[in-house]
């Protein structure tokens, strides 16, 4: 390749991947762009990205006041939180179990882990909504919560990890007069950090944007997590009032946004290997 | 000190296999119950009622065999559901492949600013999906969405999009193709690190040094079991769309945009037919499980070639 | 005093016997190596001694106590791994606090921020700190504390790993082919670091290897363990020098102690590789008898004659001092080594006749059961002048 066509297709390239990539963005844009302008604009038929009247304060306070958005976030990191704390207090030890203990029927165990990974939440919804109703939690955070206090995928990534760490590791460590659960805590999941993070990335972000269990079981806005609360907002607020619901979505998906762009190597891996299984 | 340690702790370690191994199970006795409860248990629930008649909140059922699938396969909405499942999958899954695929060798064909490419391609794979169903809802809005505007502005013509029987699956399956673009990109990207440097020198030597001759011979037959791979999980992903569904059309107009997980939905939880739905999602897992025994033998053959 | 007992130690996995019946006294304050080449059960039969794998029979006793239903972490015993099995998210001084801290502290008192409050806490954390320092700086690791396992080289990891295992203070220290992971010169300098601290903390070491110049340099005794059992166990002169089997000589010594068939002729004389060797006294061989020669015990000779064995020269390897000649003799496939002074380097040429006088006097005799013919069962062998 002559210098000059190496320079040409640098330009092809980048044209085309810009014009791509801001195409994928419209809808972060317009986002953005609606929650900023006031409803007398959002009718104009010249769109333009920034408004000539900007309408930011009063369409976020609106998002902010009309709807209990505050509450909705409240939920989505208290039951993401909650989710995730006992995902990995479950799970650890049970993948420490599979990976470095030998126990009758392991196999057989590590067997129903498969099948639990194979199992998409949305085939089980029907009875675990009649469980929660039977429990009595129907329209509670327990609902939200307890039916992914167990991850197949947690328990199946740990122990890959678990496996690939050492035994004399563990042989060590009950020397040094660690117990089992200590082994776990203290040793296993501190050299597991990339498979921690990964799959905190995996959990949170599931259930950060999940909206169909949610929709199922909570109906007060009171335990409304982000994605169930903005469709209830955008439902509620019939009309073209865009700006307000914008400034809701905005605000709704901005955390994980931000948390991306800060790390985003850890959610590109991450994401890939929990969407992958 | 040993000996008196002995005595005061008194710590035994009974035998140890046995010992060893109810550490074992006290380690992963509670994930295990609890997958049983919220796993298999269900899964086994499910396949029981979807043998009954049971409306949810009913006091009474009745075992009715298949009599739930046969009347499936006659019931119209389901049978939309199904076909509009799988038009949708049909074009979600080349478009996402071929944009995914294209996307990833444009990326890898430079050096600078890969990262930042791959990160702004990758984003609406990881947003919430129910809040930005309603900014696509937005940007379709017959007059004053930006879609129309555009095609206003152009000269071509405009719809409601949405609320046309012919243009609201194509315009899920772009929202669809929007958010798995990313998930494609990015495993076609770590296939394409995956090629060794070597292969491209032999190919060079060979004499298949143009652009073209090194995609044909090279990259694109490594990329084979990638592509598999890429289509089975957008596949799956596919298959379970709901919430642009629930959110931008509720399966209208006239049961055009009814998909498998929404028709679940709809008849377990809205139309109270829990037996019936039960059985919706008997076929929704069988279809998975179809699709994960694929998924495992595309892994096992390509772990046995390497 | 018994430093370590096993009696009748037998473990099987599954279908495959790995130990079978293994008895061993070790003494107080000995250093004793476990050699044998891998798969022999050497590493499995520490792991039993350690609490880390629960034998199928038999009995440990560590210091007099009997310690089979005690878990690792009783059993008074440190080990050394041969991956030195660090912790890799820890500082070197948690590495080596962590077995005082296990000891010395409660759950309770082991909580990050809880712990620190409750009484007593921070005393035991600045003695623990005080010990790991002294003990640290007895293995010249005191600079390298606050340093992560992976900011190490292998030679500072290792003496990391011998770190954690000192603190405890031990009755027994146990060592699994700890400085394998090393380069030879490494290897050869800490060989003479870990002799120093047995000497220097006078506990017992059980150590096991499969390297024999280890085992050879190190060790006060040595255990050769062969398919699951003990086939010997003496000191390292007498591993050598009288080896109680075949297997066994065949295991010690490199090159390997050449083996050749010989036919008994009566009056002591034994019929070998187309020569005949006259041994000391008229032995009972029975049909056939095997004779193990070491390669220091043939010299060159000029001319054929008894006790001389004749062959062709097939290559010469140069090993500095000495030179090592390779010759074919008739009904042998395995060649001869011979260690021959290297002055005779330009006299020797390739495809050239050689004679070799053999040393009768070192040259060991066994039976056609691989058992070495000694003075024990009532034969004579002729290597009375070595047996200790």
């Amino acid at each position: 390749m002559t210098p000059r066509t190496k320079i040409l297709s640098g330009l092809v390239r980048h044209v085309i991947l810009l014009t791509t990539g801001s195409l994928v963005l419209v809808p972060f844009i317009w986002m953005v762009s609606l929650s900023l302008k006031p409803p007398a604009e959002l009718f104009s038929s010249n769109f333009t990205l920034l408004p000539e009247h900007w309408f930011a304060v009063e369409n976020y306070t609106k998002a902010l006041t009309a709807a209990p958005l505050p509450r909705y976030m409240l939920n989505g990191v208290i039951v993401c939180a909650a989710i995730l704390l006992l995902q990995i207090i479950v799970c650890a030890p049970a993948a420490y179990a599979l990976a470095k203990i030998r126990f009758a029927g392991r196999e057989i165990i590590f067997g129903f882990v498969l099948i639990g990974l194979l199992i998409p939440h949305q085939v089980l919804a029907l009875p675990l909504f009649i469980l929660c109703y039977w429990l009595g939690i129907l329209n509670t955070y327990a609902a939200l919560i307890f039916p992914f206090v167990v991850s197949p995928f947690g328990i199946f990534l740990f122990r890959q990890f678990f496996m690939s760490i050492p035994d004399d590791i563990v042989h060590a460590a009950r020397l040094d007069g660690l117990s089992e659960l200590s082994i776990v805590w203290r040793i296993m999941l501190p050299m597991s950090l990339p498979a921690v993070i990964a799959f905190s990335i995996v959990s949170v972000v599931g259930h950060w944007n999940d909206l169909f269990w949610p929709l199922l079981v909570v109906h007060s806005q009171e335990f409304m997590p982000p994605s169930l609360g903005i469709v209830t907002f955008a439902n509620a607020e019939t009309g073209n009032d865009y700006g307000p619901l914008m400034a809701g979505a905005t605000l709704v998906v901005a955390p994980l946004v931000i948390a991306f762009f800060a790390a985003q190597r850890w959610f590109i891996e991450g994401l890939t290997a929990g969407s992958v299984k | 000190m040993s000996q008196q340690q002995v005595v005061v702790d008194r710590e035994l370690w009974v035998e140890t296999g046995s010992a060893e191994a109810l550490a074992g199970y006290a380690l992963v006795g509670p994930a295990l119950f609890l997958i049983l409860v919220l796993f298999i248990l269900p899964a086994g629930a499910v396949l029981a009622i979807a043998a009954t008649d049971w409306h949810l909140g009913a006091k009474t059922l009745s075992f009715i065999g298949t009599a739930n699938f046969t009347s499936l396969l006659a019931d119209r909405a389901f049978r939309a559901a199904l076909f509009n499942t799988a038009a949708y999958v049909l074009m979600v899954v080349p478009s996402t492949l071929v944009l995914g695929l294209s996307l990833a060798l444009l990326i890898e064909s430079g050096k600078s600013l890969r990262a930042f490419y791959r990160a702004i391609h990758f984003l609406p794979f990881m947003t919430s999906l129910a809040a930005m169903a309603i900014v696509w809802e937005a940007l379709l809005h017959p007059t004053i969405g930006l879609v129309n505007q555009v095609l206003a502005a152009v000269g071509l013509p405009t719809a409601n999009w949405l609320r046309s029987e012919t243009t609201v699956l194509p315009i899920l399956a772009v929202i669809g193709t929007w958010q798995s673009l990313g998930l494609a990109l990015v495993l076609f990207l770590a296939g394409l690190k995956a090629i060794p440097q070597e292969l491209y020198d032999a190919a060079e030597i060979d004499g298949a040094d143009g652009l073209l001759d090194r995609l044909q011979t090279v990259t694109l037959p490594s990329l084979a079991p990638v592509s598999l791979f890429v289509v089975i999980v957008v596949m799956l992903r596919a298959f379970a769309t709901f919430d642009i569904v629930q959110i931008l059309t509720k399966g209208g107009p006239d049961d055009a945009s009814v998909m498998l997980l929404y028709a679940l939905y709809r008849e377990s939880f809205e139309y109270l037919r829990t037996g019936y739905g039960a059985a919706i999602a008997v076929i929704f897992l069988v279809i998975v499980i179809a699709l994960a025994a694929i998924q495992t033998r595309v892994v096992n053959t390509r772990t046995s070639r390497s | 005093m018994v430093g370590v007992s096993v009696r009748g130690i037998s473990k099987s996995f599954g279908s495959a016997s790995i130990l079978n019946g293994i008895s061993l006294d070790i003494c107080d304050g000995e250093f004793l190596t476990l050699l044998g080449p891998s798969g022999c059960g050497k590493s499995t039969l520490l792991r039993i001694i350690a609490g880390l794998e629960q034998q199928d029979c038999g009995t440990i006793e560590v210091a007099g106590i009997k310690v089979d239903h005690l878990r690792p972490k009783l059993r008074d015993v440190a080990m050394v791994f041969q991956s030195y099995a660090l912790y890799p998210h820890l500082t070197v001084s948690e590495n080596m606090a962590l077995p005082l801290r296990m000891r010395r502290l409660s759950a309770w008192q082991r909580l990050p921020v809880i712990g620190a409050l409750l009484p007593n806490v921070r005393s035991v954390c600045t003695e623990i700190k005080t010990e790991v320092a002294r003990t640290a700086k007895a293995l010249g690791i005191d600079h390298l504390l606050s340093r992560k396992p992976s900011q190490l080289s292998g030679g500072q990891r290792q003496r990391v790993a011998v770190g954690r295992a000192m603190v405890r203070h031990p009755a027994v220290f146990l060592m699994d082919e700890p400085l394998s992971n090393l380069d030879a010169k490494l290897r050869v300098q800490m060989r003479g670091e870990i002799k120093e601290l047995h000497r220097r903390l006078g506990v017992t070491f059980v150590y096991v290897t499969h390297d024999q110049t280890e085992a050879m340099t190190m060790s006060d005794r040595v255990a050769v363990m062969l398919d699951g059992q003990v086939a010997q166990v003496a000191s390292p002169r007498q591993i050598y020098a009288c080896p109680a089997d075949r297997r066994v000589a065949e295991l010690i010594g490199a090159p390997k102690i050449n083996l050749l068939e010989a036919a008994p002729r009566g009056e002591g004389l034994l019929a070998i590789a187309g020569s005949t060797l006259a041994v000391d006294n008229v032995l009972d061989f029975g049909d056939s008898v095997t004779v193990g020669i070491r390669p220091e015990s043939l010299q060159f000779a000029d001319r054929a004659g008894l006790n001389t064995l004749t062959g062709r020269l097939r290559y010469v390897e140069h090993v500095g001092a000495d030179l090592f000649a390779y010759v074919d003799v008739p009904g042998s496939r395995e060649p001869l080594v011979a260690r021959l002074p290297v002055e005779l380097a330009s006299r020797l040429q390739s495809d050239q006749t050689l004679h070799l006088r053999v040393r009768c006097e070192q040259a060991l005799l066994f039976s056609a059961d691989g058992r070495r013919l000694s003075e024990g069962d009532g034969q004579v062998t002729p290597l009375r002048s070595y047996a200790e």
